[in-house]
């Protein structure tokens, strides 16, 4: 599993300190959030300051002058403040609510930009499932707590407070008992916040595991469904759903406890006043007005003082959210631009150059490759043989440096790799993986993903047409016009599903519609039959031509695509010629090619 | 995933051929307040075992509720007969009173605190039963429905609407029950106080009806808005993340950034108008109460003028009237979470209704031992409405044949190779094994039959010894070990840092292609059917690696049905007959040497494969 599982990032760090710093997108909001806290403040002050006016008029007006007009005044008055504490509601709503789902998405797509950015062995790591939980989940808590949570912490506290003051104003002694309650509640808050700190963030990371599963149940669905496994796979995520239920209920069960001493101890303390006030007013030391306004504030406040768990657990909530959140942000793309790229030189006449310098690549504390030296010749086509596992496909996704070298360089025309901007450095290369990605658009579309912007901005839109029917040309993917709307026809997820050979050669024609100076092919014929595999083989020779390949080959109909083959055994290349003179001299190619050999001695047979 | 900029606006992505009297949540074309229906069945299916403890949590709050009510009157019992009672001399009554008040606080907190732990109780009680229903019968639904549906939708379904009833249920109960019974007891209070002012409360009722109604058809618009845009942003957000490699290497993080942030802005849009919506209503709801206020003050004060009415009992009419309102918000907030929840449950309720177009068998034929003999009769099957892809296809399968299908892209091999695993059921005719009628065969007995390898290997996160062992759950490791061997993986899982227990990354990818396929096999070796169907299993695999599978595959093809699609002969030429498809029928039928030697398309595919071989 990710490192979701692991401790949260920072345990040491303060939840204030962990939560200051959304700042970063909660400032544009802040002067509203501001606004509309001191809104929020407003309105409360004035729904107690409702009942007051209210005495004022009836003992007033009501009582002395009995005049309709002063009656009618009065009721104005009333209405008055009712239709602007109804407006301080709005204004709260307004001011808040809004920007907060401003922040929410600001948030969102900043994460989205982040993952683009970060290399594919990031995601590697990482499950889709547990990146999706926080960019949803996780954000969304985040901005409830942000918009209500938050302001509603400071109102909260601020009555508590200014009631507090009151009270110990009013009659200091009882004002005294009253905040000695105060001194185990900060106390049970402190471990409260411990416990439901580490549940809180537990309940978030199983969530996402449950999304993980969800996206592996559906992924995985024809597995599932060939096995007849669908019912363990439901044993398997009801257990985790159940897990995810337990944390759940031990966050309630912490957040009881709390709730049990915001409600227990407070009301206590008020029991113990009303012996010692009354007590006191007996003796005359305390005047029963006094006693009566101590009880009426301390009334007030029961309502906020109950509320700060509840809010307490939500800033805890949001915080391993936040946590969750920043532990993907502060993630650094270990791929990433050099500060001073070079600008790449133009190809040259004969083709590109690509040059393997002591190649050496690790996942994992494991070596893959382990100094592979491979020149690839300006305009030739260079067949890579290895066994399964032998290190190809990596050895080929750090040209276009979808994962960096640990060790020596790949070079571009004499540059290094990591000298040049990703996206020029991908414009250049082209690459067609073995697992055919498609994304839901139109045939045509998925074609044109090839072809880099620029040259594509330059083109009219018959080029570009022709562009993709020859591109689909060469990868004999004629089926396409046979679709139901043709190259328009969306395929994909979202659209029409192709069958494993023809989204293989869709994602050729990608590959080699914008005719790259470089193109590393993944077995990009293996789900082809063999006169399909001939014909396409035909015509990307006629293509290729001046186009730098390389490419991975399980069998000698692939290897017929190359000028050379180059051997990679345990990590480094042994071997490099041509095949015909490997098959002589390589035992280790031999023995990779061997059961053709042997099928070729019963076919001369 | 996006369109280029400069490219003719291809129409925004509909999906390819929705299915007649579907939307895109596949949902069935039903008139809106029927969904709103079944979305309340649905929630009412959910409530309903748990109806017990719900009333229990109501109980509990109105107690609580009593408990804290009763603090104020007992601060004026204090005072009115405690006091004087002590100047008197007699500690007693203040005692007493103080005392009560000390159980009151007790009770009050032991009761705060079972509320939250009951309603956590109900709440995830509910969620986990809507979670297990939604993954059971999504498991149940055929791939017709995965295909059209995608996969980011039911991860939508299973994280965000899930997500949207949990606000309910989480706050939901308690609110309703204090703060329902509160404005009941006020409002009966009132009643009992001055009947004339509960009337001037009553014409307040019509206002909030009206504008509860207008909350009621604007946010479940924009609800239903904000759960179509939210799995809108995930499908698309787990579509990205799924094929980065493809993003990053066609340099289309900028595209797909735009892309999200229109989708991301639909949402966010979606929900600031839900939250100005429900902000008018409570706005509306705060008015309403405080003009009420102000009117019974007016209503009031005139008739205080005219004798009509004590001035006390004004106040007191005032204050209960204020009273009255106040857990309106709390409800109001109640009734905006229960909106946003019901359209949440209208797509779950949706996706529930969805019936699997593979249904299980309703009186199942058992087959307590399988034999594999397979029979196609008379079969017609095109996917969807679609045209027909198999016209009419009859074929016999003898138990232990090994039969190689042989055709074109899109001739219909692998469609033969599906029905034969019931992933699809003919529109007309029959698959049989053994003579059952695959529709009326136990799903069991079916499953351990028959097994189909498929091109893609898919691994789930986990270790590799547990993704072989899906092949069979209860197998030993031994067992396990002994089938990685016979499809030759053994040495390479053993070469990993942890063996079997070696943890598969995301998605499968630290292993090769070619490596995955193998374990998938392995898995196959494990599950031992009767019947076993490999659609292109092989193509990933190298030659040494094929050659292992294809000894694997001898021993374990031995007394076994099995339909084989691949389009390399070296593994046909093995087959013990072959059948050459075109256009959903078989145009060839014979032994591959019976077809070599009659010189149709299967002797010019071998003799193309000869001279690739041949040629260097």
């Amino acid at each position: 599993m990710p490192p979701s599982a692991s401790a949260p990032a920072g345990p040491s760090v303060s939840t204030t300190r962990a939560l200051a710093r959304l700042i970063r997108w909660a400032r544009p909001a802040v002067p509203r959030v501001v606004a509309g806290g001191t809104a929020t403040l407003a309105a409360s002050l004035l729904a107690l300051a409702v009942p007051q006016v209210l005495r004022e008029v009836v003992n007033g007006p009501l009582l002395t002058d009995g005049s309709r007009t002063a009656v009618v005044q009065s009721a104005l008055l009333v209405l008055l403040l009712g239709v602007l504490e109804a407006f301080l509601v709005w204004c709260r709503r307004a001011l808040i609510a809004t920007p907060g789902t401003g922040v929410e998405r600001h948030m969102r797509t900043d994460l989205f930009r982040h993952l683009l950015d970060l290399p594919v062995a990031f995601h590697d790591r990482w499950s889709g499932g547990q990146l999706l939980q926080r960019s949803m989940g996780d954000l969304h808590t985040v901005r409830r707590w942000m918009v209500f949570g938050l302001v509603q912490l400071v109102v909260s506290a601020t009555t508590v407070l200014v009631g507090a003051g009151l009270l110990i104003a009013t009659t200091p002694l009882l004002g005294l008992v009253y905040l000695a309650g105060a001194v185990p509640v900060v106390w049970l808050g402190f471990s409260f916040r411990q416990d439901y700190k580490v549940v809180a963030r537990r309940a978030r990371d199983q969530a996402g595991d449950l999304a993980t599963s969800v996206e592996e149940s559906v992924h995985g669905i024809r597995v599932l469904k060939a096995f007849g496994r669908g019912e363990d796979a439901l044993e398997d995520f009801v257990r985790q759903a159940d897990g995810l239920r337990e944390t759940e209920i031990d966050k309630a069960r912490a957040q009881s406890r709390m709730s049990f001493a915001l409600a227990w101890i407070p009301e206590t303390t008020l029991a113990v006043a009303l012996g010692l006030g009354v007590w006191l007013a007996a003796s005359d030391r305390v005047s029963v007005g006094a006693l009566v306004a101590f009880f009426a504030t301390a009334a007030v406040m029961n309502r906020p003082v109950e509320s700060l768990g509840q809010l307490l657990a939500m800033t805890l909530d949001a915080r391993a959210g936040t946590d969750r959140f920043f532990e993907v942000m502060d993630t650094a793309p270990a791929v990433r631009d050099p500060e001073r790229p070079v600008a790449l030189p133009p190809a040259p006449a004969g083709g590109s150059r690509v040059e393997l310098d002591g190649v050496r690549f690790a996942h994992g504390g494991e070596e893959v490759l382990s100094g592979v030296d491979l020149v690839l010749e300006p305009g030739r086509t260079t067949a890579l043989v290895g066994l399964t596992g032998s290190g190809k496909t990596t050895l080929l996704q750090l040209v276009p440096r979808l994962y960096d070298v640990t060790g020596g360089a790949v070079r571009l025309d004499g540059v290094d790799v990591r000298d040049l901007t990703r996206r020029d450095l991908r414009s250049a290369v082209s690459v067609a993986f073995e697992d055919p990605i498609l994304f839901s658009a139109s045939v045509r579309d998925n074609v044109l993903m090839g072809v880099p912007e620029e040259q594509l901005a330059r083109m009219d839109e018959a080029e570009a047409d022709a562009l993709v029917h020859e591109a689909l040309d060469v990868a004999r993917a004629g089926f396409v016009h046979r679709l139901p709307q043709g190259l328009d026809t969306v395929i994909g997820e979202e659209g029409l599903s192709l069958s494993g050979g023809q989204r293989q050669r869709v994602a050729l024609a990608r590959a080699i519609a914008g005719r790259p100076r470089v193109l590393v092919l993944d077995d990009p014929l293996s789900a082809l039959d063999v006169a399909t595999e001939a014909e396409v083989t035909e015509g990307l020779r006629r293509m290729l031509t001046g186009t730098t390949t390389l490419v991975v080959a399980h069998r000698t109909s692939t290897v017929a695509l190359a000028d050379r083959v180059a051997v990679l055994e345990d990590g480094r290349v042994t071997g490099v010629g041509r095949h015909a003179d490997l098959l002589a001299t390589h035992p280790h190619y031999r023995f990779v090619l061997t059961a053709e050999a042997d099928d070729r001695a019963e076919a001369a047979r | 995933m996006s369109t280029t900029d400069r490219r003719p606006p291809a129409p925004p992505q509909p999906p390819a051929t929705p299915p007649p009297g579907h939307d895109e949540d596949g949902d069935l074309a039903l008139h809106p307040a029927a969904v709103r229906r079944r979305s309340l069945a649905l929630l009412g299916s959910l409530l309903r075992p748990v109806a017990g403890r719900v009333w229990a949590t109501a109980l509990v709050v109105v107690g609580a509720q009593l408990a804290l009510v009763a603090g104020p009157a007992l601060v004026a019992l204090g005072i009115d007969r405690g006091l004087p009672a002590l100047r008197d001399g007699d500690a007693g009554p203040l005692l007493a009173v103080a005392a009560t008040y000390a159980v009151a606080a007790l009770v009050a907190g032991v009761l705060t605190a079972a509320t939250v732990r009951l309603a956590a109780r109900v709440s995830q009680g509910v969620l986990l039963d809507l979670r297990r229903r939604v993954f059971r019968h999504t498991q149940r639904l055929s791939l017709e429905f995965h295909e059209r549906y995608t996969s980011g939708r039911v991860i939508s379904r299973q994280t965000s609407d899930v997500e949207a009833l949990r606000e309910l249920l989480d706050g939901g109960v308690t609110t309703l029950a204090a703060s329902g019974l509160a404005m009941v007891f006020t409002a009966v209070s009132l009643v009992v106080l001055d009947w004339r002012s509960g009337l001037v409360l009553l014409v307040a009722v019509v206002p909030g009806v009206l504008v509860t109604r207008w909350f009621q058809v604007r946010s479940q618009a924009q609800y239903r808005r904000s759960r179509t845009a939210v799995a809108r942003v995930i499908v698309r957000f787990v579509e990205t993340m799924t094929g980065i490699r493809a993003v990053q290497a066609f340099r289309r993080e900028r595209q797909v950034a735009e892309v999200y942030d229109d989708l991301t802005e639909e949402y966010r849009a979606a929900n600031a108008e839900a939250i100005r919506v429900n902000g008018v209503f409570d706005t509306g709801l705060v008015l309403i109460g405080n003009v009420t206020v102000a009117a019974v003050l007016l209503v009031g004060g005139l008739r205080v003028l005219d004798g009509g009415l004590a001035v006390g009992v004004l106040v007191a009419a005032v204050l209960y009237a204020r009273r009255f309102f106040a857990p309106l918000a709390q409800i109001g907030m109640f009734y905006n979470s229960f909106q946003s929840a019901t359209a949440a449950l209208e797509k779950l309720s949706a996706l529930l209704a969805e019936e699997p177009t593979v249904p299980d068998p309703e009186r199942p034929v058992r087959l307590a031992r399988t034999t594999g003999d397979v029979r196609f009769d008379g079969v017609e099957f095109g996917y969807g409405a679609g045209p027909s892809v198999l016209p009419r296809l009859d074929l016999h399968v003898p138990a232990g044949q090994t039969v190689a299908l042989v055709g074109e892209t899109g001739a219909g091999k692998s469609t033969v190779a599906k029905l034969l695993a019931r992933f699809y059921d003919p529109r007309e005719g029959a698959v049989r094994l053994d003579g059952v009628d695959l529709r009326d065969l136990d799903p069991a007995d079916l499953r351990r039959s028959v097994v189909m390898v498929t091109q893609e290997a898919y691994l789930f996160s986990g270790s590799v010894g547990a993704n072989i062992a899906l092949g069979r759950p209860d197998a030993t490791p031994a067992e396990i070990e002994a089938a990685a061997r016979a499809v030759g993986v053994h040495d390479l899982i053993a070469a990993l840092p942890e063996g079997y227990g070696t943890g598969v990354d995301t998605r499968g990818v630290r292993l090769s292609a070619g490596q995955r396929q193998l374990v998938s096999f392995a898995r196959a070796f494990l599950a031992d059917p009767a019947v076993l169907v490999l659609d292109e299993a092989t193509s990933s695999l190298d030659i040494p690696g094929e050659q292992l599978v294809q000894d694997g595959l001898r021993t374990l093809l031995t007394g076994r049905t099995a339909v084989v699609i691949a389009h390399r002969l070296s593994t046909v030429m093995h087959a013990d007959r072959v059948l050459v498809v075109d256009g959903g029928r078989v145009v060839e039928d014979g032994s591959p040497a019976e077809l070599v030697a009659a010189g149709g398309r299967f002797a010019a595919l071998h003799a193309q494969w000869q001279e690739s071989l041949l040629r260097t």
